[in-house]
């Protein structure tokens, strides 16, 4: 049997319209070989959760430049750990100050990614990182 | 005409002439030095990848004509800038768009600007503003002056120009699906300064089709959108005479990845629908098109971008006389504000950003901006410090009076390679709007996703591009260094969201209730019918409804925009 190709969740959480890196990142990592869901702007924290159950992915990458990251992915990590997902790697990028990151971390987020990372090191790394289903 | 046939035979035979001088050097002299040292690539290419030769001479504008294409200042086809004296008379307005947290900490950001010689404001709303709903919505949670700042109702618009006299200062506001209520808060404020409200000079950005395309703070369908578009340019030509009723934007299509063509094209198109749309609602087009204004992107290819915003002050007067027959000459004119490129400022080494700005705040000078805003050093990090802001705008201080560029109008026309790119720019946007009329117009092509997926396939490629190396971007893939982590940077006190949910409880817990109910009803049964909404708008600002409510009034009769997503 084949192994499975990583499904990616490509979520805009938060109020901002800001989704040019997202539409890049989501088409990067299709090239790459991946099947990649792109939710849309302004989706709630429940949204994207209950998006990465019913899709049954591996990976959720986060996209968000309005500054309310620290309110929003610690809900997302939350919900997606109710549901059961606790196992997916969760990713980010977008306008992350330097200063938020370790908390990020520490809440579970794998990797952050800020302007100027290459898409190449972002699928690599989610490559490297994700779990795979068989 | 025997005069003007010998003209252009004389001018035929320098032509010939040039071509034949031009050729022996190609075959001649460049071909020997290209056998020993070949060219660093082997094409050349724009910031939007339009083919650039080698060299232009005349021979490659042989098609323009002078008077036709280039007129002079003030005068119809307008190339050369929609003022006879341009920066000679004034100036640009020197406008740097601000505002975060609450009222009052923005309202202090505006008088700090204002002192060093600021000449107008650009007002920035937070994103729960920006799409209709109140600080304590639940999806403003983690978002409340973040962005810009917090506006729930009336209350906080009285801080927020508090001793800042309206009748002299002219404010920009980026808002957009909830225009109408932001322009009836700011007439508000005006009347309790007791300005009269026909005093009043500013923008509202209120440009739906390009939230749709490329920005994403809708709030309502397309069709009861472009309704209160329509209601606010005539509620405007009879009470805000000098008030600019819309900034059509190109700026967030080219943030979003589109090319310097498409950003001409997708935004003149978007010009084109609400030209057809006010027109449809009974609107003599003189009445109203003197009040629209735009709003362009100042990129990186500095001589592409001059050659740009030329080019679009000349097909938008054209578009404006040969398709929709205006004879004022100011709805000809394609006046503009424009902002340096948010997207080619890098986080790494950032002080590099100073540097840029300074580019493309020149390419916007040297193209005839009527206002300008330079973005700040430290914006791919987070909101610019007061440090910041202020280089951003003694960079404009130093282009404006120390650079010369201001001195004679129009620098760089005449240039073979600006008047060829002007040109080239020009016709490949007309076909581009060709292709759009051809959809539909640009609401229909929005719709169908074809502009969204025309930007998307731009972005797609540049980011490949700098990925690749064929696109050198200073400091991200060339040049790097090892640099400590920024300091300094500007972080929005996280209580401002809890604050602006008491502000507003209290609005709430202080107002005539019954009034607030009547306009709201009132506002209701008029989005259901056809009168003007600015009226109704206003009863309800003055009785101290809350942005949330007024927009959700109008949800419920209009509905909300579901985007489509393609990739």
């Amino acid at each position: 049997m084949t192994e499975r190709r990583i499904r990616v969740l490509i979520a805009k959480p938060g109020l901002d319209g800001h989704d040019r890196g997202a539409k890049v990142i989501a088409r990067s990592l299709r090239d790459a070989g991946m099947e990649v869901i792109y939710t849309g702007l302004r989706q709630t924290p429940e949204q994207i959760a209950e998006t990465a159950l019913q899709e049954d992915v591996d990976v959720v990458g986060l996209s968000i430049l309005s500054g309310a990251h620290m309110t929003v992915f610690p809900r997302v990590i939350e919900l997606l750990k109710q549901r059961g997902l606790g196992d997916v790697l969760v990713v980010a990028g977008g306008v992350i100050p330097d200063d938020d990151i370790p908390a990020l971390k520490d809440l579970g987020v794998a990797a952050v990614f800020t302007p100027g990372a290459s898409t190449r090191d972002i699928a690599g790394f989610i490559q490297a990182n994700a779990k795979r289903g068989c | 005409m025997p005069g003007r046939e010998r003209k252009e035979m004389s001018d035929n035979d320098g032509l010939d002439r040039v071509k034949r001088l031009k050729r022996q050097w190609e075959e001649g002299p460049l071909k020997s030095v290209l056998s020993k040292h070949p060219e660093s690539k082997p094409q050349f290419v724009t910031g939007s990848n339009i083919p650039v030769e080698r060299l232009y001479t005349p021979a490659e504008i042989e098609s323009i004509d002078y008077e036709r294409d280039l007129g002079l200042p003030g005068e119809y086809p307008y190339t050369r800038g929609v003022q006879p004296t341009m920066y000679r008379g004034r100036l640009w307005t020197m406008r740097q768009y601000a505002g975060f947290g609450s009222a009052e900490e923005s309202n202090e950001r505006y008088k700090y600007l204002l002192k060093q010689g600021q000449t107008g404001l650009s007002v920035a709303f937070d994103l729960p503003t920006q799409i209709g709903y109140d600080s304590d919505h639940p999806l403003a949670e983690g978002e409340v002056g973040k962005v810009g700042v917090a506006i729930d109702s009336l209350a906080d618009m009285e801080i927020l120009f508090e001793g800042i006299p309206l009748d002299r200062v002219s404010t920009s506001m980026t808002i957009n699906a909830p225009a109408a209520v932001l322009l009836a808060m700011y007439a508000v404020v005006a009347e309790k300064q007791n300005v009269p409200v026909a005093k009043l000079s500013g923008t509202i950005q209120n440009d739906i089709l390009k939230e749709y395309a490329a920005r994403g703070t809708y709030i309502f369908p397309p069709k009861p959108s472009m309704r209160l578009i329509t209601d606010i340019f005539a509620y405007c030509s009879k009470n805000l005479p000098d008030w600019n009723t819309i900034s059509i934007s190109g700026y967030h299509i080219r943030e979003a990845g589109a090319t310097a063509v498409q950003e001409v094209a997708f935004t003149l198109a978007n010009g084109i629908a609400y030209v057809d749309a006010a027109i449809k609602a009974g609107l003599d087009v003189d009445r109203f098109a003197p009040r629209l204004s735009f709003f362009f992107n100042a990129h990186a290819d500095l001589l592409e971008e001059v050659a740009k915003f030329r080019a679009a002050r000349r097909l938008w007067a054209r578009i404006m006389k040969e398709r929709f027959g205006a004879k004022d000459p100011k709805s000809l004119m394609l006046r503009f504000h424009t902002q340096t490129a948010g997207s080619m400022l890098t986080a790494q080494q950032p002080d590099n950003n100073i540097v840029r700005v300074t580019l493309q705040a020149l390419a916007a000078v040297l193209g005839g901006t009527q206002s300008l805003h330079t973005n700040s050093r430290d914006e791919a990090l987070a909101l610019p410090s007061e440090n910041s802001v202020r280089i951003a705008l003694r960079t404009q201080q130093i282009i404006g009076y120390e650079s010369g560029a201001t001195n004679t109008i129009d620098p760089l026309a005449g240039s073979y390679y600006i008047e060829s790119l002007t040109s080239r720019i020009e016709k490949d946007a007309s076909e581009y709007i060709s292709k759009i009329d051809a959809l539909g117009g640009s609401p229909t092509a929005i719709e169908k996703g074809f502009i969204q997926q025309e930007i998307q396939d731009s972005a797609y490629r540049w980011q490949k591009e700098v990925e690749k190396g064929d696109r050198i971007v200073v400091g991200v893939n060339k040049f790097q260094v090892q640099e400590p982590p920024p300091s300094g940077l500007l972080k929005v006190d996280p209580a401002v969201g809890e604050r602006q949910k008491k502000k507003v409880a209290a609005v709430r817990a202080g107002r005539d209730e019954a009034r607030v109910r009547a306009a709201l009803d009132g506002l209701g049964r008029a989005a259901a019918g056809t009168d003007n909404l600015m009226p109704y708008i206003l009863e309800a600002v003055r009785g101290y409804a809350t942005l949330g409510e007024i927009c959700d009034t109008l949800r419920k009769v209009f509905g909300e925009y579901k985007s489509t997503v393609s990739l």
